[in-house]
């Protein structure tokens, strides 16, 4: 991979390792006393390694003139494989964490395995590691293709790629150690959250060029998506982390924000992360890989550019009605409230748009597990978010807010839209980017397919039970006026339905490293004798849909 | 400076519906004026080819 970079990129990359390397020599020197210590051997270490592989092949022969005749795909193969890797891994924690529910005396007496520190390792792990590197390869496939032109250059992709997963290591082992600054889908510390700033603004910049270099006068709405999503994400991450460190030693820091104002904006990053993070980049997947994999343009473009700014305008607003019956102002939720059901509108006309594609191909769903992947990630996405919309009127939250249907509403959207449509997706660019003619085994992609939506179907439907009969039994009064039942009460009802959830959650993962398993042996079968021509989802599809 | 709760109110209540009203309306002119459908056709299409090189 060294050898594709020119060789002014390779002693640019060797000087950025190096000072990575130092950056992490001082954090560990500055934090002696705490657990910063850590991080900065771990950012030492990590710079080092990154520093060697560059220096094996630094005096390589230089990359052929043609290579600007072709896409650059080499950091979206590297990005899927660690997409595939985080799922693995972060799935596994979450199996256990729902697992730990059911049976708490699985912590095995280790402060770092306590349901606290392993929760974020789960929801960061699959939110920026499995999320995050699929969005970062596939926005980059995305963006080339549909401008018709390569990335500008060879470094920065690798730039945003590498230390985009050196930020999701700090923050993974970061929970284990206890460093945390308690913030929902925030919580990496200070030193973390400013060297992800330094990766998203070059990811920012490499898009722009990326769209500056196109061929293509008009930019195809994917790539509005993704866009939105990068920009958005800066913006969020940058005011949600206004934070003071206890002092340049300490990973401890204390926001900026105060009170009521940091519960908003902390709620006003958390639903732009799902509306932004988890839901217009992955519509950019679906603009894209649903029409290529189904052979047919989407049905409405008009309705694609609606939708649009229909969830761009109207996510920004949603985030306070995560803080119905708060001291927050009631008019800030009742603002929140209404924005979230007029959202509805543009989700609904985004998985409209997306299962109306398909019609007149359904002979190809049922045939062609891939398709399916993105068919059943549209109708989760279409349920999730009326449920989402529901969920955030203010008398319906007061039942289900606190309670497991907030945590099974999060999933039908993380396991049954999100997912799903990266599996898809995967599974389209898999063949197309190794050029192989077909994944290694279509049969187990029909494994992968219906092991994943039975668990999330197992789990949504035991969060579902075990959310609503919590928030009931939390409202219930005997006649005394007294609650009829104590929390311990409600717990002991949980109890078959956190098993259950665990096991929908088992499924899913098996599901995920049976995909890995199959996308890793396509990588390391033979490439296909005859010449490929052009995109080879297409043929690919086509062969599925013959056998 | 001094800016009270209800002046904020009063600004979000006013301004932040007339500004989304006017996107509202932008956006529904771009997508809806004719001569841009030849364009929006062209794109939906264009990402079906199946030549996979960069233009030059």
């Amino acid at each position: 991979m060294i050898l594709t970079l020119t060789e002014a990129e390779r002693q640019i990359a060797l000087g950025i390792s190096v000072a990575v390397a130092l950056g992490g020599l001082v954090l560990a020197a500055a934090g002696t006393q705490d657990t910063m210590e850590v991080h900065g051997w771990l950012i030492l270490v990590f710079g080092a390694i990154c520093a060697i592989v560059v220096i094996r092949d630094l005096w390589g022969p230089e990359p052929p003139r043609s290579r600007l005749e072709s896409y650059y795909d080499e950091p979206i193969k590297a990005g899927i494989i660690a997409s595939m890797a985080w799922a693995v891994v972060a799935m596994f924690v979450g199996v256990w964490v729902a697992a730990l529910l059911a049976f708490p005396d699985l912590t095995f007496d280790g402060a770092w395995a306590s349901f606290g520190r392993l929760r974020p390792v789960h929801t960061s792990g699959v939110i920026f590691g499995f999320g995050g590197n699929a969005l970062i390869a596939t926005s980059l496939h995305v963006v080339q293709r549909t401008s018709r032109a390569r990335l500008p250059d060879q470094l920065s992709p690798w730039f945003v790629l590498v230390g985009y997963n050196l930020f999701c290591i700090l923050a993974a082992s970061g929970y284990l150690l206890g460093v945390t600054q308690s913030k929902e889908y925030a919580e990496a510390e200070w030193y973390a959250d400013i060297w992800l700033v330094i990766v998203w603004v070059t990811y920012f910049v490499l898009y722009i060029r990326t769209l500056a270099r196109r061929k293509e006068p008009h930019i195809y709405v994917a790539n509005w998506y993704f866009m939105a999503f990068i920009l958005v994400v800066a913006i969020l991450h940058i005011i949600n982390n206004l934070a003071v460190p206890v002092s340049l030693g300490h990973a401890k820091s204390y926001t900026i924000w105060s009170g009521v104002q940091d519960a908003m904006v902390q709620w006003w990053y958390g639903h732009n992360a799902v509306a932004f993070f988890l839901t217009a980049g992955f519509l950019g997947m679906l603009y894209y890989y649903l029409p290529i994999r189904a052979q047919r343009p989407i049905f409405s473009y008009r309705l694609s550019i609606l939708s649009f700014w229909g969830i761009t305008f109207f996510y920004m607003w949603a985030g306070s009605h995560h803080l119905h019956y708060t001291a927050l102002p009631h008019w800030v939720q009742t603002l929140g409230m209404t924005f979230s059901v007029m959202l509805l509108v543009p989700s609904w006309a985004s998985a409209g748009n997306a299962l109306l594609t398909l019609n007149g191909a359904w002979h190809r769903v049922r045939d062609d597990a891939t398709l399916r992947f993105m068919m059943v990630a549209a109708v989760f996405y279409g349920i999730s978010t009326f449920e989402g919309s529901f969920l955030a009127i203010r008398p319906v939250n007061s039942l289900s807010h606190y309670t497991d249907w907030t945590v099974g509403h999060v999933h039908a959207g993380a396991l049954g839209w999100v997912a799903l449509i990266t599996f898809g997706s995967f599974y389209t660019l898999v063949p197309s980017l190794w050029k192989r003619d077909t994944m290694y085994s279509p049969a187990l992609v029909e494994w992968h397919f219906w092991l994943s939506l039975a668990g999330t179907l197992i789990y949504i439907f035991a969060m579902w039970n075990s959310g609503i009969i919590q928030g009931l039994m939390w409202r219930t009064y005997t006649e005394e006026g007294t609650l009829a039942y104590s929390f311990i009460d409600s717990l002991r009802a949980m109890y078959p339905y956190y098993i259950a959830r665990t096991l929908g959650g088992l499924f899913f993962l098996i599901g995920a490293v049976i995909g890995a398993y199959n996308m890793w042996r396509t990588i390391r079968s033979a490439p296909s004798s005859a010449p490929v021509e052009g995109d080879v989802p297409l043929s690919a599809a086509t062969a599925v849909a013959r056998g | 400076m001094d800016i009270s709760h209800d002046a904020l109110v009063a600004f979000s209540k006013s301004w932040g519906l007339f500004y989304l009203i006017g996107l509202m309306v932008g956006v529904l002119i771009y997508t809806f004026r004719p001569s841009n459908r030849k364009k929006f056709d062209k794109a939906k299409q264009s990402v079906l080819d199946q030549d996979d090189k960069p233009w030059t």
